[in-house]
């Protein structure tokens, strides 16, 4: 008797959350799916008609859309391999003792709660190709004979692009390293110290096959975030057409070029990218996952 | 082991830790020294302003309707934070301590939501939006930033909840207390700690976004900070206000640097949560 009355509670509960929820997240999902296949515009006034796989053969055949899939995978690909490492690196730093370690621990929090858009300001700044402290650095040790222009070519942006993200990024990174680094026992590491080993061979032996789960689990928690990226490009390389990020892409195409249907073609591709890595990142952090929500 | 050697491993440990503390620090640093430069002192690499002036301090707000932007911001932020809690609160007492058929896939689904990415449902908000007649106006996000913000909340303290000892529930449901006077006078007093952590990590997650403010504002007075910062332009398209720029960071990044020193336990423990631990 009681036991259904909690039921009851627990759906009443529930209620507020998944109508917002069915509403910000369902909807405007389907909506989207649905404009894929529709000639629609925002301007028009005629109802949208069924057009089939018309927008998608466009987004196929644009050489613009294959540009940003390279530079997205490009993106994730580099940057989320470079916030491991980095990652996995100050995470060991953070995990021995030393004076000043709650400074470093709170250092690297702060790139973290910066926001997008001001980091990719602040680079963009010390990228300027004429006043920027970067080429300033570079000319001073002798690494460039003249100043670059970081933000307009398309190689070089990508490049400046992945160093504001692991900038950004590798904080998050660390944190969740270092969580996983505490959690193991100091035994393990009394008796390979007794028994003289290397650092290096500990690490490789037994510290990394101890953390790769979570490891993994972090790496494609990046990978998703890296995935959807947009704030870095728009900003830092104004919008030329070499270097979009499908996200970038696909707002163009819906807000700038008024082409509704392509630009909701492009963004359900993109959806439809991320749900197969959302799925691969619940299988393999399953065990954690169905604990957590059991 | 020689000493000479220890000293070496401890030079070179210096070594490692000052340099992840100047890549980390500098850009923020730099900022700094940018923005207390005037004129043409901003074109001049100097590591330090030599005669530090506060004109950008003053011409953001006066130059720029930054004031409103800042506003705008912290409405918007704030607001997120309170309709998210007030919605998370009992979904995540529902997930955390009431067992029902459909509890596990609901968990998924949450989970899922929160791995959105946003372009996938930007067509479909502008138009829902649009047809609230919400188009340009704060409320619009405060709506659209749900999509982010509520699953990650519901998630995060439904982990919190799950800590709390069941005795206290079983106690007052002896004395006759409803599911609702369990979660709102029972376990809502305890939750203080895990209250504030989700709701500085919602804010900071509202602070910081910027594709739906960009899309669903028109001028510049509705603007948030991010975007009023991505968009600000000097007096003709090919001067970048840098100096400007450089002044607005500063001011929205100081409030965010302090909030994380002061939260900086809860926050990362709140970052543990959302993400799932292996």
């Amino acid at each position: 008797m009681l036991a259904r009355q909690r039921v009851r509670a627990a759906w009443l509960f529930l209620l507020p959350t998944l109508v917002v929820l069915a509403g910000v997240a369902g909807w405007p999902l389907l909506r989207t799916f649905w404009f894929a296949f529709t000639n629609v515009s925002f301007a028009a006034n005629e109802p949208p008609e069924f057009v089939g796989l018309e927008n998608f053969v466009v987004v196929m055949e644009d050489e613009s859309w294959w540009r940003s899939v390279r530079n997205t995978f490009l993106f994730t690909g580099v940057s989320v391999t470079l916030e491991t490492v980095l990652g996995m690196i100050i995470a060991l730093t953070l995990n021995s003792r030393f004076r000043g370690r709650g400074v470093l621990r709170a250092a690297v929090l702060v790139p973290w709660a910066i926001p997008t858009v001001v980091s990719a300001k602040m680079w963009g700044w010390m990228f300027n190709d004429q006043y920027g402290v970067i080429n300033e650095m570079f000319l001073y040790v002798g690494l460039i004979s003249e100043p670059i222009a970081w933000t307009v070519d398309p190689d070089l942006s990508m490049a400046a692009i992945i160093a504001v993200d692991v900038w950004k990024t590798t904080p998050f990174m660390t944190l969740l390293l270092l969580a996983a680094l505490q959690m193991l026992p100091d035994e393990l590491y009394e008796a390979a110290r007794l028994d003289g080993a290397h650092p290096v061979l500990v690490f490789f032996r037994i510290t990394l096959p101890l953390i790769r789960g979570p490891m993994l689990v972090a790496i494609i928690f990046r990978v998703l975030d890296a995935l959807r990226v947009f704030d870095l490009f728009y900003v830092l390389t104004s919008n030329s057409a070499e270097s979009m990020s499908m996200a970038v892409y696909a707002r163009q195409q819906m807000f700038e070029f008024q082409d509704l249907g392509p630009g909701a073609a492009a963004a359900t591709l993109l959806f439809a990218l991320i749900a197969l890595f959302t799925i691969i990142y619940m299988v393999l952090g399953r065990d954690a996952v169905i604990q957590e929500a059991a | 082991m020689s000493p000479a050697l220890g000293w070496l491993k401890r030079i070179a440990f210096g070594v490692l830790v000052t340099v992840i503390t100047f890549y980390t620090l500098f850009p923020f640093y730099w900022a700094v020294v940018s923005s207390l430069k005037e004129g043409s002192a901003l074109f001049q690499v100097e590591w330090w302003p030599k005669k530090p002036a506060w004109h950008n301090y003053v011409a953001v707000f006066t130059e720029q309707p930054f004031g409103r932007n800042l506003l705008n911001s912290v409405l918007v932020a704030s607001s997120v934070v309170i309709v998210s809690l007030f919605l998370a609160i009992t979904a995540a007492f529902a997930l955390a301590r009431i067992r029902f058929r459909g509890r596990t896939p609901l968990m998924l689904m949450i989970l899922g939501v929160s791995m959105f990415p946003q372009i996938a449902v930007l067509s479909g908000m502008f138009e829902l939006i649009r047809a609230l007649g919400l188009y340009n106006k704060l409320p619009g996000l405060t709506l659209s930033y749900m999509l982010f913000t509520l699953p990650f909340t519901v998630w995060v303290l439904t982990t919190f909840m799950r800590e709390l000892p069941k005795e206290l529930e079983e106690a007052a449901v002896v004395d006759g207390a409803t599911p609702w006077v369990v979660c709102m006078h029972v376990f809502l007093p305890l939750l203080r700690p895990a209250l504030v952590t989700t709701g500085l990590l919602a804010f900071i997650a509202a602070w910081n976004e910027f594709i739906f403010a960009l899309t669903f504002t028109m001028d510049q007075e509705s603007r948030t900070v991010p975007v009023a910062i991505a968009l600000m332009s000097g007096a003709s398209q090919f001067e970048s206000p840098w100096g400007l720029i450089m002044a607005a960071s500063v001011i929205v990044t100081v409030p965010l640097i302090v909030l994380v020193l002061i939260f900086q336990r809860s926050i990362v423990s709140g970052l543990m949560a959302g993400a799932v631990k292996g």
